[in-house]
């Protein structure tokens, strides 16, 4: 049970209020950006490329400039005048925002169309004709370096080869040493394929430029408004649009996951077009431009090896990393980390030495590297740790729950340094699994296993044990485009007792609005219906750098929990002026501050509240308001244990996930309703990729899979009946010992669901599939075996 | 130019529509009722759903000259002056939604299922809803909300919505 300091109507944390947004979602009162409508808007189509890799020889825009309706037919060559036609990424590489001369992907941004409805804007699209020379993509990352390959970015200076960047980590020369000496090495290679985040909301911007005022708002689809409004100042600023006149408010967002991080060429080409012709610009993509051109996750080539000894301890991990970036850099990591947090990869488990190294290179596909749903590149790294460890367990002969009990960090070893550098605040690992097993009775399920396999069926059983790293991120290592990745909040309690709470972060469905309201509620006793909650406008909200990467709790829920902290002691230093005692004889509990020993003797924060402006101490700034940037001193590390169980079909492999079990660690919770919906939809993008998604390229460089009638996002029917549970180790360095989950069970649960499958087909000798597992997967995999 | 008369929410309406023009843009531009929504181009996602003459239906996917003479429902007509429908109620209590995009769609495809099957299983919701996609919710509480919706319906004893994370 988890223990709640404050009453259900304070609703402070642990308690399982319902969610104060939901009002308007359910009435149909959410306001997304294509629900805005200005004014003399004008709509936005583009031309995109239909090759992959081609010169542009002209590009003709007669036919649309005919229609009447089309206003104007925008195209590289005009944003170069403006030096507008490429833009920085935000690993500082740089991207087109629309080409002069080639194409680097099919569906690349190529013109873009305005004009007065929607309608005629696709009639302008289809009829502006260009003229390509198509030539031969680099499509293959292994080939990227080879000599004959063609240069991506002969644009950038120095740059000979396809090679992006080296990254390492870990102690090379010792970890060749414990490999060269141990017993038992087991390798693989793991491919983690291109995915999308897919949001029900594509993305879209409405930019409305007022040339009177000199004023830009811009109404888009931003996971980070704050940090986008920086952006379009340092890239415009030289044409007038410096940052106090421009207004970022990003609304009601239907579903982020990443894909909202990044800076789209549309949402450029939208305020260059209304920067030139003082109309609104209102540009929404179509779900196959979404899937086809914005920012992709994944796309990682992992070869990781384990050294241990005979009787199954692990005493060293490698990993090689072939990263495809497309054809620029434009993931969305902190700075300093070119593969994200990829270097949490060495686990749960209790040993000294790795290596890690990567080395990312251009292709012709789509940019980006941006998240899904995971904190910057940790959904990879656990998903190597996670099988190479079952795999280590299959050679040692020992059963994978077991191998990870003898291999876990212990709970009193916290903090743990980690071979790669992190220092991991809490964790209790063995409880974790040990719920898990309970709850899925995970021995009886071992028997029932064996006599299914007496009569030929296929049973298999997997487990992940993962540590996550969230949070991001300390300002001596964490930045984006030099901005330190703090974040903020700002509460202002009204005369009567009510409060409104600002923030630097953005929900896309998290649910901010009730969560903070209970963080205040928590720490002021104002009941949680009576804070409002604010964010994603720039002019009102604090700077913060936005929601990803479950940042949200442990960077501007502590915020909130210090700002509150400033605001009850004023609070009782004004509470000592109204009962006249001094500060060090009162006491508090949720709402009110007493005498010691005299209960009766009180004044409660309401009380307190309106005597800040009513009559408040001499010599004391009147108000009652505090605002707090906070800095954290180290990312929170929450951890989970998932066993999945599936039955796999003999003649069709068709796979069925029987039970999915999974007992999550995000420290101290706030809304157990809340934690759990957030596990429910993080363990459904966790079997997506497992089992369905993958963006699949041909040689020529053609998705084959670019609408959602082909790109299988899970419906209710594939998603299994999740089972859910916690253990609770509090993060000993945030405010109020929380940590962030969003993203832990899309982390965890495609190894588990993976070391399940693989667990079910080890009857034929199979040791390793590559995600996403398809029956046709197995089919193709135990016929090559010469098993069927 | 087409014209055509058609009732939204029980009011009547006129509109003169280019034959092109889909029902799903009638709704959101035309009538600037904005809680049906968009998520793609295919009919994959029933983001768009409505109810035409009580059956639902992808609004991307039909013309809007088609809803000539049809009795529409969206997500603004669900509630009525006594309160919320109990889809919307069950919604809620469940948490069954997070960013709210698909909620419109999947509450109206959730209504038409307990017309015709008012107290339906687990599996046959999952089945029920598998023309629409969510992305936020991973479908469990879903699937409790519209069984709670049901139970109110009929006046049932309402199953919990108490979160099972312990």
């Amino acid at each position: 049970m988890i223990k709640c300091k404050t009453s259900k109507a304070i609703g402070g944390m642990g308690h399982s209020v319902k969610r104060k947004e939901d009002a308007r979602f359910i009435q149909g009162k959410g306001n997304y950006v294509d629900d805005v409508k200005l004014p003399g808007m004008l709509y936005m189509d583009i031309v995109r490329s239909p090759y992959a890799y081609a010169k542009i020889k002209n590009i003709d825009a007669s036919k649309a400039l005919e229609i009447p309706g089309v206003v104007a037919v925008v195209t590289g060559k005009d944003l170069e005048k403006y030096n507008l036609h490429w833009m920085p990424t935000l690993m500082s590489d740089t991207q087109m925002v629309l080409p002069t001369d080639t194409v680097m992907y099919q569906a690349q941004e190529v013109a873009a169309v305005i004009a007065t409805s929607r309608y005629i804007a696709r009639d302008g699209k289809e009829a502006v004709m260009v003229d390509y020379e198509p030539m031969t993509p680099l499509m293959d990352a292994h080939k990227a370096l080879d000599a004959d390959a063609p240069l991506m970015r002969p644009d950038k200076e120095g740059q000979t080869n396809n090679h992006i960047w080296h990254w390492e980590v870990g102690d090379k020369e010792a970890t060749d040493k414990v490999f060269a000496d141990a017993d038992v090495v087991v390798k693989e290679h793991m491919y983690i394929p291109r995915i999308h985040v897919a949001s029900i909301e594509t993305c879209g911007c409405v930019a409305n430029y007022n040339k009177v005022e000199n004023h830009l708002t811009m109404y888009m689809t931003t996971q980070a408004p704050h940090a986008i409004r920086t952006v379009i100042a340092l890239v415009a600023g030289h044409v007038g649009l410096t940052e106090e006149k421009i207004r970022v408010i990003s609304p009601d967002i239907g579903g982020g996951f990443g894909g909202k991080v990044p800076v789209y060429p549309g949402y450029v080409i939208a305020i260059a077009v209304s920067f030139l012709t003082g109309a609104p610009i209102k540009w929404i993509e179509d779900r196959s431009e979404n899937l086809q051109a914005d920012s992709f996750a994944r796309d990682y080539h992992i070869d990781v090896e384990m050294a241990g000894t005979k009787d199954g301890k692990i005493q060293a991990t490698r990993f090689k990393v072939l990263a495809d970036h497309g054809y620029t850099d434009a993931s969305a990591n902190p700075s300093k980390f070119p593969t994200g947090l990829f270097s949490i990869g060495t686990g749960s488990y209790d040993y000294g030495t790795a290596f890690m190294e990567a080395d990312a290179v251009y292709t012709n596909k789509p940019p980006g590297g941006v998240a899904y749903r995971c904190s910057f590149r940790v959904t990879e790294a656990v998903h190597a740790i996670e099988r190479i460890t079952d795999i280590f367990a299959k050679e040692v002969n020992k059963d994978p729950a077991q191998l990870r009990f003898e291999n876990f960090i212990k709970k009193e070893d916290f903090p743990w340094k980690s071979p790669t550098g992190w220092e991991y605040d809490s964790g209790d690992y063995e409880a974790g699994l040990k719920k898990a097993m309970d709850a899925v009775e995970y021995d009886k399920l071992r028997i029932e296993q064996a006599e299914k396999r007496k009569k030929g069926k296929l049973m298999g059983i997997g487990i992940s044990t993962f540590t996550e790293v969230v949070g991001a991120g300390p300002s001596k290592d964490f930045d984006i485009l030099g901005i330190k990745m703090f974040d903020s909040a700002e509460i202002r309690v009204h005369p009567t007792g009510k409060a409104i709470a600002r923030f630097g972060t953005k929900s896309q469905g998290q649910g901010h609005e009730t969560t903070y309201a209970q963080i205040v509620a928590e720490e002021l006793g104002i009941p949680y219906e009576h804070v409002q909650i604010e964010e994603g406008d720039t002019d009102t909200a604090p700077y913060g750098l936005g929601t990803y990467a479950s940042r949200s709790t442990p960077t501007a829920g502590a915020a909130a929990a210090v700002a509150a902290r400033k605001l009850r002691d004023k609070a009782k230093k004004i509470a000592a002026y109204l009962l006249e005692v001094s500060e060090e004889d009162l006491e508090w509990e949720p709402g009110k501050f007493f005498v010691k020993g005299a209960p009766d003797k009180a004044k409660t924060i309401q009380e307190i509240v309106f005597a800040a402006y009513t009559n408040h101490p001499p010599g004391m700034e009147a108000g009652f308001e505090a605002t707090h940037y906070y800095d954290p001193p180290n990312l929170t590390f929450p951890s989970g244990a998932y066993i999945c169980v599936v039955d796999i079909d003999n003649e069709t492999f068709e796979i069925k996930v029987r039970r999915f079990v999974a007992i999550d660690d995000c420290g101290n919770i706030i809304n157990p309703m809340i934690v759990q919906g957030q596990v429910h939809g993080g363990l459904t993008q966790g079997i997506a990729p497992a089992m369905y998604e993958e963006l699949i390229y041909d040689e020529q460089g053609n998705i084959l899979n670019g609408t959602f009638m082909d790109y299988l996002v899970p419906t209710a029917v594939e998603s299994p009946s999740w089972e859910t549970g916690h253990t609770i180790t509090p993060s000993p360095h945030h405010p109020i010992g929380a940590k962030g989950v969003g993203e832990s069970p899309t982390v965890g649960a495609p190894p588990a669901i993976a070391n399940a499958i693989v667990d079910a087909l080890s009857v034929y000798g199979v040791t390793h599939m590559d995600i996403p597992i398809t029956p046709y997967k197995i089919w193709k995999k135990l016929k090559e075996m010469g098993k069927i | 130019m087409h014209e055509i008369k058609f009732k939204v929410n029980g009011v009547e309406q006129t509109a003169s529509v280019e034959p092109r023009l889909l029902l799903v843009h009638l709704i959101r531009e035309n009538l600037s009722m904005t809680g049906t929504h968009i998520g793609c181009d295919t009919t994959s996602c029933g983001a768009c759903t409505v109810l035409i003459d009580g059956k639902s239906a992808k609004a991307c996917t039909i013309l809007a000259v088609q809803a000539n003479g049809k009795d529409i429902t969206t997500v603004e007509g669900l509630a009525t002056a006594e309160g919320l429908h109990p889809i919307q109620e069950g919604f809620k209590e469940a948490h069954a939604l997070q960013c709210g995009f698909c909620t419109p769609g999947m509450m109206l495809r959730a209504v038409e299922l307990l017309e015709k099957n008012p107290n339906p299983t687990e599996e046959e919701i999952r089945w029920g809803i598998s023309g629409n996609l969510c992305r936020c919710t991973g479908y469990n509480n879903i699937v409790t909300a519209i069984q709670y919706a049901g139970a109110k319906m009929r006046g049932a004893e309402l199953p919990s919505t108490e979160p099972e994370f312990v």
